[in-house]
This record gives structure tokens, C-alpha cells and sequence, in this order.
């Protein structure tokens, strides 16, 4: 233990403690803008700073460590000055046209900037009009908007292992980019948009569809139809705060009735028959000897990873379809039959936490000859707070409704999706009881939950010991594609999320996605699931109908037509 | 005499390129005496001579040694030979004209703290020192002075030369090990310092070139005897490289504790024709700027500490009548505006907002709102920025403030009378 003296106050700290810890641990708010939770610290913005008696200069309390006996001000004349001045210049350098920006409110420059009460900038204007990298489906870059906090390049590098972006070139022309400043759509980037979420301003966001939604649901002669998933329920509340803590399902489907979508269905029905697919195709593997281990291919981050920097190891993947694909196949094929409607009346919306479900629906092989898409546009969480705030829609006057048929009936394996793990899960819950032809004592596979990196378990399937491993950051899954290439893989599947806790955490989920807001979304996720009757994907009726009447049994040939894929090195 | 040669001792006498010439110059004999003492013992020497580093910030050398010792990983120790503050030159000296002594000074600090490997890492321009470096390191290898078990003992040093690319910031010692890693030449944050976490992460001794040059002499006549030569406050010779208004520019060795002045009509023989010096700057591009009252002062790094800032590697810049002060200020404010890595936000921001409130007083446009923004935001790049490029760039401005004050009140008043 170590006694420091803060602000005049004796307080109690532990060695390790860095300032900026022992002064949260006492409720003392120091300032900060490029510290993030879950990241290093870059110590780049130098907004932190303190004054320790003793010592002429202002270190940065995010990383100087308390030492016994320190004297430490927060808030003194000097330290007040340095970061008043210290904010000036970064807005000198901002391109602060507030009002005009997605961040408007919401901005984390801002906020600093009115805490500190800036009412004048000293300084002259010095950001340039730099070119706006838009030419992907995914993210944008608005590079006059970027403070050069480093958040981004972590949580590209360590996080991720992406190594897309850097910071380039050197003093006030120093930018963060692709090498040689490139495009985004010219490099590995697999669009995961862990970089939009964690950036304090406007500088990376999503590529904007919320028009383009707009438009087409007054569009009389489209058929709108919106599905939505499952990790997007558990955390679009965080916005509205009247929706804290509960899971608005029934008011979420009442308000994507109230912006004027023809049907609400839910992507977890698709999840369901995913696990239909995925786990037939898992026993196919398994005893006709054919490629193992087989892994997931849910994510579009993943995919455009391993199509990139692992093209070898395709083979391993699961030819299905994500659950995003399969609702856009069923809408633009069995639906449009069904309803007796022409592809192009049928205008599919998703409603997703990820920024890679851009690409992945713009994908050739998601798009027929005639260049209609099965998904029309896919929208991130924080896309649809921004409709829901367009409309002004107050939750708290809404009535609960369910979603419609017959894409709306789910299980609680669909849910678990959401949350790494949650994929093994569910498939299990069906592979182990469609082989053993017995009922589970238990549905709790507790091996494969929670934020470990790496999560490893084995069962006995028939008698047979199988294994299987689940990762989440990209950064996690080299170790075990390593394991694939080696030779040296133990295991039968493997299940893999680009986004740090699984799309709970992904990159279109709200701002400000930390360790704690992904672990109170996935103990949302496992309660959704324990308040479901049905907790079995196979024992979900509508996935039965739907087999009965239309894609007859799993890995059909018309099964195989509309729910799986192929994969291509990149 | 002025002077005392003890690091240029054996400058002129042979070719740089002899190492048969070196021994019988005496070379080499601390080190074969340093191979028959412990680490510890060389350590204890080094404290006992009060040596400190020569790169400019003056830190006890023999804390970093102890530091390293007390590690049990592997280390490494490397050689800063960036030199690229301005008005420098005499690590150049030190590497072309004996190099040997540098090599035997990196042999034995390697041995004192358990290293097997170094990098010197050399200013890019340096090409005869560069070139300079892998003969003599190659020559000393097949001698037995470096490479597998040097002079017959258990241990065993390579060192690598490693070129600079001509960024200033290379200079700070943690931009430099990034470029020696591979990467832009960008600091981290401390702590860890280096000798917990220094090149590949590994435990590293890093020190300037005249640092490790002190080493031979000490370990040879004792640190006793060596910490006789100098000031009370700091021991040994100094390298001095004089340059600007002065007749007789060139590299001088020192005791500490010499005066400025003496250096500068002495040694340099004053100003050419004998113009009155305007003033004079000390330590390169990052050091003060005093005026000539303040000249009969001593060389050493407490006397510097009025300043707020360390004396620096060694530079004596003479500034005379002939030039304007605004356009001196400007001009290294320009330099760190070209040579800021970027990282940290008051340099990558401060420096152009610096270079732009100072091209006013160099255009007679400065307000007494503009001396009061220079000011502040001089005083928050020094003291909150992440490394020693921005902590002293403002140097200049903030001791012009102090030492010449009446002219930047007098360029405010002639606004726009020009």
C-alpha cells in the first residue's frame, strides 16, 4: 500500500495503481480522451496530465504509477491551463463543424471541450480538406475529423491482429491510414469496425444506409420486410435509457412497425436453421471422415480474415450460409413464392451489430444474376437509434408486439448467437441429441461462455470423445488456425467471432462498447435464453414446417441452393 | 591551458583504422584490466568517478549499469550516435578519429551489465563514420576484441551498426530502438524505462557515444582520480563543439566547470570581426538562449538548471549583432515543427501554432495577445509533452522570454510601423 496525498486529501492507494486508477478508486474524475477501457495506454493525448509536487513538469496520470508519499493536484491552475490549451489545439486541428456530424452530442472531444469550458480558440484553423475514404460498403473515414488518439491503430493491431491501420508520416501532418494511405476496399481490411466503435469523434463510422431504408419504406411498391439480431435486442436499450435492463423485444418490434416496415421477423429464426445446417453438415464431417475440424462461418469479419490471410485452411469452413444470408435467401425465394410477389417488390432490411454484414450482403454470391440482393441493406445498432430518433420514438408510450410468421418464431439456442460461444452452444445442444437420439440431462454447456480468449471443452458424443475450441478477437483465432496448419489441431469444431465477446461486442454496437457493457449483454443473452420454452434449435416447430413444407430435410439439394456458399482466396 | 584531451587524446595520432596503432597508444589495456575486476566492481568505479550521460539530460551512468545488472534476462546495450541536434559534431569526431575507444568503452559496459549484443545506431548523413565503424568492428572481431570470447575470456559481445534515416526524433532513446525494431522512429511511454523494457523489449543500456568513450579512461586510472577533473557539480571533460559568429569554430575537450565565455574568446578567439555577440545558445536547437551577461558562467548541468533545462550535448552556438532574434527563434521552431514524430498531441499541434504566432513578431504583426498565447502554449509543450523533443523545444522561446523580453515588448510596440 501506498499513502498519496490527492487534491489534499490522504488517500490509500496499492502500488500498481497508476494515478488516474487511485484517483477513480476515490471518485476523483480526471479528464481523459485517449484512454479506452480495454486498450493500452497510448498516453498520446495528454489531456491527464497532473501536477506532482516536486516535479516541474505535468506527467500524465494514466501512466505514471503512484509512488508512497506523492502529492498529487487534479485540478490546479497549471494542470487546468495545459489541458484547456492542450484542447484548443486539437481543435485547432478538428474540423469542428459539430452540428454536421454523426458524433453531434455524443462526441467525446466535445464533451471534453465543454467540461473544460472552452469559450474561445486561441489558435488558428489548421486542418486540411483531405480526401473521405467512402468506396467500401462498410466504413468511412473522415480523416479531417481525427484527433490522432491512436484507438483505432490498437484496437486494429493488438485487438484484432489486423495491422490495417498506422500512424503515418510525422509531426501536424501525421495521419492514422492504410499503409501508403490506401483505400480501405484495396487491403486486408475485414471490416469487423471495432475502429468505429472505439473512436472518440466522427472520424471512422459506418457507411450511412438510413436513407436508402427511408426511401424504400415509402415506397409503395415495395414489400419492406426487416430482420433483426439477436446481439441487437441486448444492447440497443443502452441508448434509450428508459429501456435500461430490460429486453425490449416486444417494443422493438413495435417500433420497427411504428418506422412503417411491412414485417418485423427475427434473424434468430434463421440462426435456428443455421444450427439445422451447420450441425448436419458437422455430423456429415464427422462420420464420413471428411475435413475436421470444421469451423463456423456466422461472422463476415472472420471470413473476410481467413479468405485473406488463411485461404488454405477454406476447406475447414462451414459451407452455410451466415444467419444474415440464409433470412435473405428464404425472403427473396420461398417468401417471394409464398406471397406470390416478384424479387424486386421484396426490399430486406437487417438490422445488425456489425459493420462487416455490409460487405458480406453486397457479396456476389449473395446477388442473383440480375444484380438483386437477397439483403437489400444492412444497417449497424447505432444506425437504427439514429431512425428511431429521427421518427421520435418514445419506447416508454409503445405496446409490446411479437414478431411476425413465420419468421418469428425462435429458440433460445438462436439467441445465444449473440455471444461467443453461443454458436457452439447451440449446435451442440442439436449434434449431441440428434446422435445420441436421447434428450440432454442439461442444455448449459458452461465450458464455452464467458470472455476467456481461447474456450476449450470435450464431450462424449456416442463414445466418441470429441473437442472443440471457441475464440473471439481476431487476435485469439491465429492461435488456433496455427494449430489447423500444423497439423497438431485436436479438435472436431471450432467456432470463431471476429468481435472481442462475440457481436455483443461487435463494431456497430453502440458507442462506447467496453468490458463491462459486453458482459451485461451476455448475461442478458444467457437469461433471454433460460426464459425461452423452446431452448433447442431442432425443437423449434416453425423450423420444422418450414423444412416439411419447402427445403425438406437438412442439406437438401435445395437446401444446399439457397442456405450454402463458397468461399474464396483473396 | 584550457583544454584537457582525454577523450581526444589520441585524435590525429593514428589513422582510426590501426588497432595496432590503438594498442600502442595504450588501447585496450582497461579493458584487459576491466576483464580481471567483477561487474560490480566496474560499476562501483563508475559511481565512484560521478560520470554522467553526455547526451544531453546528465544522468548518473552508473544507476542505469546498476539497473541492468539487477536484470537476469537477456540484454542489450546500444550506442546513441543519432547526433542530430543541431550544432553537434562530436560524436562524428569520436567515431572517425578513434573509434577504438568506443568500442573498448561499449566492451567493457557490456561486460560490466552481462550484454552479449549492441547496435550503435548512427546518424544516416555519417557516411565516413558509418563506414568508419564496420571496418573497425570487423577488425576488432578477428583480434579478439569483439566477437566470441574477447581476449580469451567467457564473454562474448557483438555489435552491429545500425543507420539512421534523418529523423531528429531518433535521438530519443525509446524513437530509437522503435527504428532499430523496424519501426517509425515514434517514443513509448515510460515507465517501463529502458533498462526494464528496452529493445525488443528486452532490458537495455543505452548511452551517447562520448558516454561510452568515458569508460577506457576511468576504468584504466580509477574513478577516483577521474572524478578530481572538473567542477563540484560535474566531473571529467566535456566535448565542446563551438560554432556560429566565432573565428576559430571546431571541437574542443574541457574540464567542467570551464566558462563559457573563456570557450568563446579563448578557444573560438571571439566573433569575426569582432561584431559584439547578440547572444549565444547553448546545446543545439533545444537549448537556451542567453544573453551576453550570463556568458562568464560554468559549464556544467547544475549551473543550467536556472534555465530549466539541461546543458545539453555541447554545442555553443555565437549569435552576433547581425542577426534578428525573432528569425533565430523562428528558425528552431521550424526545425521541431519538420522533425515532431506526430504521437503526442502539443507537439504534433503546438509547433505549428508556435511557428505561426512567431512569424508574426518576425513580420511585425505580434500583439500583446500573441506574447501572452506564445507563452502559454511554450510552457504547456515543454512541460506535458511525451518525450525530450517537445519537452525542450521551446527552449528558445521560453528563455528569450526571460533574457530578452524588452525586445519582444519593443517588437509588439513597432506593430505594423514597419
Amino acid at each position: 500500500m501506498a499513502t498519496i496525498t490527492m487534491n489534499n486529501q490522504q488517500l490509500e492507494v496499492t502500488n500498481e495503481m497508476t494515478i488516474l486508477e487511485a484517483a477513480k478508486a476515490h471518485n476523483i474524475n480526471i479528464p481523459t480522451l485517449c484512454h479506452y477501457p480495454d486498450l493500452a495506454i497510448n498516453s498520446d493525448c495528454r489531456i491527464c496530465v497532473v501536477e506532482i509536487e516536486g516535479k516541474r513538469m505535468l506527467p500524465t496520470s494514466c501512466s505514471t504509477p503512484v509512488q508512497d508519499g506523492m502529492v498529487i493536484y487534479t485540478n490546479s491552475p497549471r494542470v487546468l491551463q495545459a489541458r484547456k490549451t492542450i484542447t484548443e489545439l486539437m481543435l485547432s486541428s478538428h474540423d469542428a463543424n459539430c452540428t454536421a456530424c454523426t458524433r453531434n452530442m455524443r462526441c467525446e472531444l466535445q464533451t471534453l471541450s465543454k467540461n473544460l469550458g472552452i469559450d474561445i480558440n486561441r489558435f488558428e484553423p489548421t486542418y486540411k480538406d483531405l480526401p473521405i475514404d467512402d468506396n467500401n460498403p462498410s466504413l468511412v473515414r473522415n480523416m479531417n475529423r481525427c484527433i490522432k488518439c491512436g484507438r483505432c491503430v490498437d484496437v486494429c493491431k493488438t485487438v484484432q491482429g489486423v495491422h490495417v491501420l498506422e500512424r503515418m508520416g510525422r509531426s501536424n501532418e501525421m495521419m492514422i491510414a492504410p499503409a501508403f494511405n490506401q483505400s480501405l476496399n484495396n487491403l486486408i481490411c475485414t471490416y469487423c469496425g471495432q475502429c468505429a466503435n472505439v473512436c472518440p469523434v466522427g472520424a471512422i463510422m459506418e457507411k450511412d444506409d438510413t436513407d436508402l431504408v427511408w426511401e424504400n419504406l415509402h415506397n409503395p411498391k415495395k414489400r419492406t420486410l426487416v430482420q433483426v439480431a439477436p446481439a441487437v435486442r441486448v444492447a440497443i436499450g443502452e441508448s434509450f435509457h428508459s429501456l435500461d435492463d430490460t429486453v425490449p423485444i416486444g417494443k422493438l418490434v413495435s417500433a420497427l412497425k411504428h418506422l412503417g416496415f411491412d414485417e418485423v421477423y427475427d434473424t434468430n429464426f434463421t440462426a435456428d436453421l443455421t444450427i439445422m445446417e451447420e450441425g448436419n453438415e458437422l455430423i456429415y464431417r464427422i462420420q464420413n471422415d471428411d475435413v475436421l475440424p470444421m469451423m463456423t462461418s456466422c461472422c463476415p469479419g472472420w471470413i473476410n480474415y481467413v479468405e485473406q490471410h488463411h485461404s488454405d485452411i477454406l476447406k475447414h469452413i462451414s459451407s452455410c450460409k451466415s444467419p444474415q444470408q440464409m433470412f435473405g435467401a428464404l425472403a427473396k425465394n420461398y417468401y417471394k413464392e409464398q406471397e406470390n410477389l416478384n424479387k424486386e417488390d421484396i426490399f430486406v432490411v437487417s438490422i445488425m451489430p456489425c459493420t462487416a454484414k455490409k460487405y458480406e450482403a453486397k457479396r456476389e454470391e449473395f446477388t442473383d444474376q440480375y444484380d438483386n440482393p437477397d439483403v437489400d441493406v444492412v444497417l449497424t445498432t447505432r444506425e437504427l437509434e439514429k431512425m428511431f430518433r429521427q421518427m421520435g420514438v418514445d419506447f416508454d408510450q409503445l405496446d409490446n408486439r411479437d414478431f411476425d410468421e413465420p419468421f418469428g418464431m425462435t429458440s433460445g439456442a438462436a439467441q445465444l448467437f449473440g455471444a461467443s460461444g453461443g454458436v457452439m452452444e447451440a449446435a451442440l445442444r442439436t449434434v449431441t441429441e440428434v446422435l445420441s437420439g436421447k434428450p440432454l440431462k442439461s442444455l448449459d454447456f458452461s465450458a464455452v461462455r464467458g470472455m476467456d480468449g481461447i474456450k476449450e471443452a470435450s464431450f462424449n458424443l456416442k463414445g466418441q470423445e470429441i473437442k472443440v475450441a471457441v475464440s473471439h478477437s481476431l487476435s485469439n483465432a491465429e492461435q488456433l488456425i496455427q494449430g489447423i496448419k500444423d497439423g497438431t489441431s485436436p479438435y472436431t469444431f471450432i467456432e470463431i467471432m471476429a468481435c472481442p465477446g462475440g457481436c455483443i461486442g461487435g463494431g456497430g454496437q453502440p458507442y462506447g462498447t467496453d468490458s463491462a457493457s459486453r458482459l451485461k449483454r451476455m448475461e442478458t443473452t444467457y437469461r433471454v435464453d433460460l426464459e425461452k420454452d423452446i431452448r433447442k434449435s431442432h425443437d423449434n416447430p416453425a423450423i420444422k414446417t418450414l423444412y416439411d413444407n419447402y427445403l425438406q430435410k437438412p442439406l437438401s439439394e435445395l437446401s444446399h441452393h439457397l442456405l450454402h456458399t463458397r468461399y474464396y482466396p483473396r | 591551458m584550457l583544454e584537457k584531451r582525454i577523450l581526444t587524446q589520441r585524435f590525429n595520432k593514428y589513422d582510426g583504422l590501426s588497432i595496432r596503432q590503438y594498442i600502442d597508444l595504450d588501447g585496450f589495456k582497461a579493458l584487459e584490466k576491466a576483464f580481471s575486476m567483477s561487474s560490480q566492481q566496474i560499476i562501483e568505479e563508475i559511481k565512484l568517478s560521478q560520470l554522467t550521460g553526455r547526451g544531453g539530460a546528465g544522468f548518473p551512468t552508473y544507476i542505469k549499469m546498476q539497473a541492468m545488472l539487477n536484470e537476469t534476462r537477456d540484454k542489450y546495450l546500444v550506442c546513441n550516435a543519432d547526433e542530430g541536434e543541431p550544432g553537434h559534431f562530436k560524436d562524428r569526431h569520436l567515431i572517425e578519429k578513434d573509434p577504438y575507444q568506443l568500442i573498448e568503452g561499449m566492451v567493457i559496459s557490456a561486460y560490466a551489465v552481462g550484454a552479449n549484443k549492441g547496435y550503435i545506431y548512427v546518424r544516416g548523413e555519417y557516411n565516413n563514420a558509418i563506414q568508419q565503424l564496420e571496418k573497425t568492428i570487423k577488425i576488432a572481431t578477428t583480434k579478439g576484441y569483439l566477437g566470441n570470447h574477447i581476449c580469451d575470456s567467457d564473454f562474448s559481445f557483438e555489435l552491429v551498426v545500425r543507420r539512421g534515416a534523418g529523423a531528429y526524433v531518433c535521438g530519443e532513446e525509446f524513437a530509437l530502438m522503435e527504428s532499430i525494431e523496424g519501426k517509425p522512429g515514434r517514443t513509448r511511454v515510460k515507465p517501463p524505462f529502458p533498462t526494464e523494457k528496452g529493445i525488443f523489449d528486452y532490458p537495455t543500456l543505452i548511452n551517447n557515444v562520448e558516454t561510452f568513450c568515458n569508460l577506457p579512461t576511468i576504468i584504466e586510472h580509477g574513478g577516483e582520480h577521474y572524478s578530481t577533473i572538473g567542477s563540484n557539480h560535474a566531473k571529467g571533460t566535456k566535448l565542446i563543439c563551438l560554432s556560429g559568429n566565432v573565428k576559430h569554430k571546431g571541437l574542443y575537450e574541457v574540464p567542467y566547470g570551464t566558462s563559457i565565455n573563456d570557450v568563446i574568446s579563448e578557444l573560438g578567439g571571439g566573433t569575426a570581426n569582432d561584431i559584439p555577440i547578440q547572444m549565444v545558445q547553448i546545446g543545439g536547437a533545444c537549448g537556451p538562449i542567453i544573453p551576453p551577461r550570463l556568458l562568464n558562467m560554468d559549464i556544467d548541468n547544475e549551473a543550467f538548471e536556472i534555465f530549466d533545462a539541461k546543458m545539453g550535448a555541447g554545442a555553443i552556438i555565437v549569435i552576433d549583432e547581425n542577426y534578428d532574434l525573432f528569425e533565430i527563434v523562428l528558425r528552431n521552431m521550424q526545425f521541431f515543427l519538420h522533425e515532431s514524430c506526430g504521437k503526442c498531441a502539443p507537439c504534433r499541434e503546438g509547433h505549428i501554432q508556435i511557428v505561426k504566432l512567431l512569424q508574426k513578431f518576425v513580420n511585425y504583426q505580434a500583439t500583446h495577445k500573441d506574447y501572452v498565447s506564445l507563452q502559454s502554449l511554450a510552457e504547456v509543450i515543454h512541460t506535458t509533452t511525451l518525450c525530450g523533443l517537445g519537452q525542450t523545444s521551446p527552449t528558445s522561446v521560453i528563455s528569450t522570454m526571460t533574457y530578452f523580453k524588452e525586445a519582444y515588448d519593443k517588437r509588439i510596440n513597432q506593430q505594423n510601423k514597419e
